[in-house]
């Protein structure tokens, strides 16, 4: 039997030291055995390394930021569908997800599947929503706050013991110690994504993390626990193993069953030393680490794919523990030629 | 031989990471009219600057939010914001909808009475009013809406003198899960406050507690966060029905509804990210609908929104008056508005359009106004296309506050224009002349 | 003025200064006037061949050119002069 061919498109081609799925994900859909995947990657940057890598995608278009609105970015892939017929998008890029929730409708009727959660999923569990989260689903969340301006900082003594984590909307996180430390973060976060600042509680304890995959309709139809063994000074995981944490697996399950969650997520979360699980962040989005999944025999990338195009997906029931991924960097050498052919036309 | 079309030279860096082009050209798009009317031709009969606004706009969308809240809801009443826009012409356009006047000062209130308002078709907010004010407005039979303690004393005490009832509504301010929190206008929900104001008003013969009013901040992006706040005043419908048998006759949301102007440290433009009329209204209705008052006893909705309402129907239309480099190289563009009368550019990154063809090739460029004050900034950064001196340009939605915060420094308001129903232009503001500011001005003998 | 001679531009516009590793993007106006610069005209001729070849009046292309040389000097694009110390 023949291999279903699709075209599908990703972004976040960024396998930089702060490093974005996209690679990782294209990797999982390569090893597919259900399809034959042309990839057309979707780059914002021109220097983001996932376009340089020759077995890793097919073609490669320059997007527009979402920050230059909704329609110039449509366009844009409109224009791309036009060339490459596409069958699917796996967005990747945490400040494009809006855009694309927003357009999931629009790009359907045209062909362009997307698996994402639904805005309502979106909204609530992002960072300034937390709490109420926590609240709403009976999950431990560290005490947090937003604050928007400087003189939010002098009250938070009211609130707080320092250490504290400064957090922006979309990505970056900051141990402060003092106030100082807090205007500092502040002014470097709010420069790039943006107010709300959200401060939170430091947790003391491990941090683990579960990538998983929600059908939309309250299953699980994959979950890889995993403890970070490396961490690079950018609070990135340079090494990971998966683990064998059946409360994790549990409170991941159930947490998916309770939103109805659509699509790929990460959940970041702290064992403290009572072993009492707090959870620290949703991504809404399948992490930089999702090959780990892919080489302990859950291959997420696979079936967001197969339900993006709305086959039924059997859950996976398990995963190998104790796989290991180590990341590494690597040197490619490109040439001033291909710059010159993205730079100028967008494509390469 | 027919010559080639120019276009300027440009030479632009290509940054490693950041994108320039995207393979195809980038799209500037170019505002050439207003409702079909040469924007040139504008600029040549009324002087350069102008304000512009739009009498169809105005219409269409006070009858689209009109229709967000009436087909949900069963009594609704919007009351026009005077303090968005009290252009006597924009604000008789709302009046001709429906509207009922919402003003904030004593000289908002008499602008409201000249325009024809009845007083028993005028809430009246604000911190500030003045004994005269008061006695006015319960004269009038005005829905009063009490700011703090101090002034319902005064309403008291004023009350004793006349055999009027006030009517009165207090305004509440609460947690309603956005940041910031205003806190500093009216009685407090949480701390018991606005509860407190509720049975003093209840205790006192001369006054008539007939509203609950909030107003919960300024471009509000979450529609949820009204229906939290909703949620609170119909709470408090209901416990004061409980204890004192009594109605609340209206609910007042008060504005704060955005509009598609970008605010500045925004990620996303406004254009995807405001909630339409529909998102807001869902949110209110639902949250009042569902909470525990009787249907039968279900308030009058009340809303204040200005912003919303005005802002798409407003633009400036301008002129360039120069072109230069700034020390790093960077492009400037110095136009004919400044912040005197765009004053919302203090917090928003307004979109400026082109007035006529031009290049498509653009630049980063700081668009600077033409006050000599280094604060004079309309965009601190934008992709530009290449304007030569002389070249129109329009702003559009500016419709709100910039017609009323607008200040005159070292030269003088231009002209505000409406396109009315039969796309004709008519002056509605005049622009200033010196004669206006000698009129003001006493200059004392020994100095003449 | 002269353009550095190791500085080439490609049909597209795009333009590598290999001395700094810098890449640029050029219109084709832009574009056309370096390679008149390369091949030795002045500033005069160019002005004269683009107001023939161009819809465009002496005064605005002349501020054009100047603004646009200030930005190739500004890049430091074009052959420093001679200086004896």
């Amino acid at each position: 039997m023949g291999k279903l061919k699709l075209n599908i498109a990703v972004t976040g081609l960024n396998n930089t030291d702060n490093p974005g799925p996209g690679v990782p994900v294209i990797r999982g859909l390569r090893e597919s055995n259900y399809f034959d995947v042309r990839i057309i990657g979707l780059a914002y940057e021109n220097l983001e390394p996932g376009i340089y890598m020759k077995d890793i995608v097919d073609k490669v278009y320059q997007i527009p930021y979402p920050s230059s609105g909704t329609e110039a970015f449509l366009d844009r892939i409109k224009y791309i569908h036009s060339k490459e017929n596409l069958n699917v998008i796996i967005p990747n890029f945490d400040a494009e997800l809006y855009s694309f929730i927003k357009a999931e409708k629009e790009l359907g009727d045209l062909g362009v599947k997307i698996f994402l959660p639904t805005l309502e999923q979106f909204e609530e569990r992002s960072k300034s929503n937390l709490p109420k989260f926590g609240e709403k689903y009976g999950i431990k969340v560290p005490f947090s706050k937003a604050i928007t301006s400087y003189a939010d900082i002098n009250n938070l003594r009211n609130h707080f013991d320092y250490p504290l984590l400064v957090k922006g909307k979309f990505y970056d996180a900051y141990l402060a110690y003092n106030p100082e430390q807090v205007i500092n973060h502040f002014n470097k976060i709010t420069a790039k994504w943006g107010v709300p600042v959200i401060i939170q509680e430091f947790i003391r304890g491990t941090e683990v993390n579960v990538i998983a995959l929600g059908d939309g309709k309250g299953n699980t139809i994959a979950a890889v626990p995993m403890r970070k063994q490396y961490i690079t000074d950018k609070g990135k995981a340079w090494g990971g193993i998966t683990i064998a944490d059946e409360n994790l697996v549990k409170l991941t399950k159930k947490l998916i069953a309770d939103t109805r969650w659509r699509g790929g997520m990460e959940l970041e979360i702290i064992k403290n030393v009572n072993n009492e699980y707090y959870l620290i962040e949703i991504n809404p989005r399948i992490p930089a680490w999702v090959y780990l999944a892919v080489g302990a025999g859950q291959n997420i990338p696979e079936a967001l794919v197969r339900l993006a195009i709305g086959e039924n997906v059997p859950p996976y029931k398990s995963y190998d523990v104790g796989k290991m991924f180590i990341r590494y960097s690597y040197d490619m050498i490109g040439d001033i030629s291909q710059f010159e052919k993205l730079s100028m036309t967008g494509e390469l | 031989m027919e010559k080639l079309r120019y276009e300027r030279p440009v030479i632009n860096k290509i940054k490693a990471g950041v994108p320039d082009k995207f393979g195809m050209q980038t799209k500037v798009e170019i505002m050439p009219e207003i409702e079909g009317i040469s924007v040139k031709d504008i600029l040549k009969e009324y002087g350069s600057p102008v304000f512009v606004l739009s009498e169809n706009k105005i219409r269409e969308t006070y009858q689209e939010a009109h229709r967000a809240f009436s087909s949900r809801y069963p009594k609704i009443q919007f009351a026009w914001s005077y303090k968005t826009n009290y252009l006597d012409a924009v604000c008789k356009i709302y009046h001709d909808e429906g509207s009922w006047a919402e003003v904030v000062s004593g000289f908002e209130y008499d602008k409201a009475i000249s325009n024809g308002v009845p007083g028993s078709k005028i809430l009246f907010n604000g911190p500030d009013k003045s004994n005269e004010d008061l006695v006015k407005a319960i004269d009038n039979g005005s829905f009063i809406h009490i700011d703090h303690f101090d002034e319902l004393y005064s309403i008291i005490r004023l009350t004793k003198n006349t055999d009027k009832k006030a009517k009165v509504a207090i305004r509440i301010n609460m947690d309603t899960g956005i940041y910031p929190q205003w806190d500093r206008f009216g009685f407090n929900y949480e701390n018991g406050e606005a509860w407190n104001a509720i049975n003093r008003i209840m205790l006192s013969e001369n006054l008539e507690l007939v509203g609950l009013h909030t107003h919960i901040g300024t471009y509000i992006m979450s529609a949820n966060a009204y229906a939290v706040a909703a949620s609170k005043l119909a709470e408090l419908a209901v416990r004061t029905n409980r204890k004192f048998n009594h109605n609340i006759k209206y609910i007042d949301m008060g504005g704060g509804f955005a509009s598609k102007n970008t605010l500045k440290g925004a990620y996303l433009p406004g254009k995807d990210t405001c909630p339409s009329f529909d998102d807001y209204a869902e949110a209110i209705t639902s949250a009042l609908i569902n909470s525990e008052i009787a249907p039968d006893n279900l308030p009058i909705l009340f809303l204040e929104t200005g912003r919303a309402l005005i802002d798409e129907a407003g633009y400036i239309l301008g002129t360039v008056l120069a072109n230069k480099r700034l020390s790093n190289a960077r492009r400037s563009t110095i136009v004919d508005v400044g912040v005197n009368m765009l004053f919302t550019s203090f917090w928003y990154e307004h979109e400026i359009y082109p007035a006529q063809e031009c290049s498509l090739q653009t630049e980063d460029t700081a668009i600077y106004g033409p006050l000599c004050m280094n604060i004079d900034v309309l965009r601190e950064a934008i992709q530009f296309p290449l304007l030569q001196k002389g070249d129109h340009f329009v702003i559009p939605r500016v419709g709100a506050y910039n017609m009323t915060q607008w200040m005159q420094f070292i030269t003088l308001r231009p002209n505000i224009l409406l396109i009315d129903r039969n796309k004709n232009i008519q002056i509605i503001r005049d622009k200033e002349t010196n004669e206006v500011f000698k009129r003001q001005e006493r200059v004392p003998e020994h100095l003449k | 003025m002269k353009i550095r001679s190791n500085i080439a531009v490609s049909d597209n516009g795009f333009m590598f200064d290999p001395n700094t590793g810098d890449s640029y993007n050029l219109n084709n106006t832009a574009a056309e006037i370096l390679q008149m610069l390369k091949s030795g005209k002045d500033e005069s001729e160019i002005i004269k061949e683009f107001t023939q070849k161009y819809d465009v009046d002496e005064a605005t292309f002349e501020q054009n050119l100047y603004d646009f040389l200030g930005m190739l000097g500004h890049y430091d694009l074009v052959e420093k002069e001679q200086t004896n110390y």
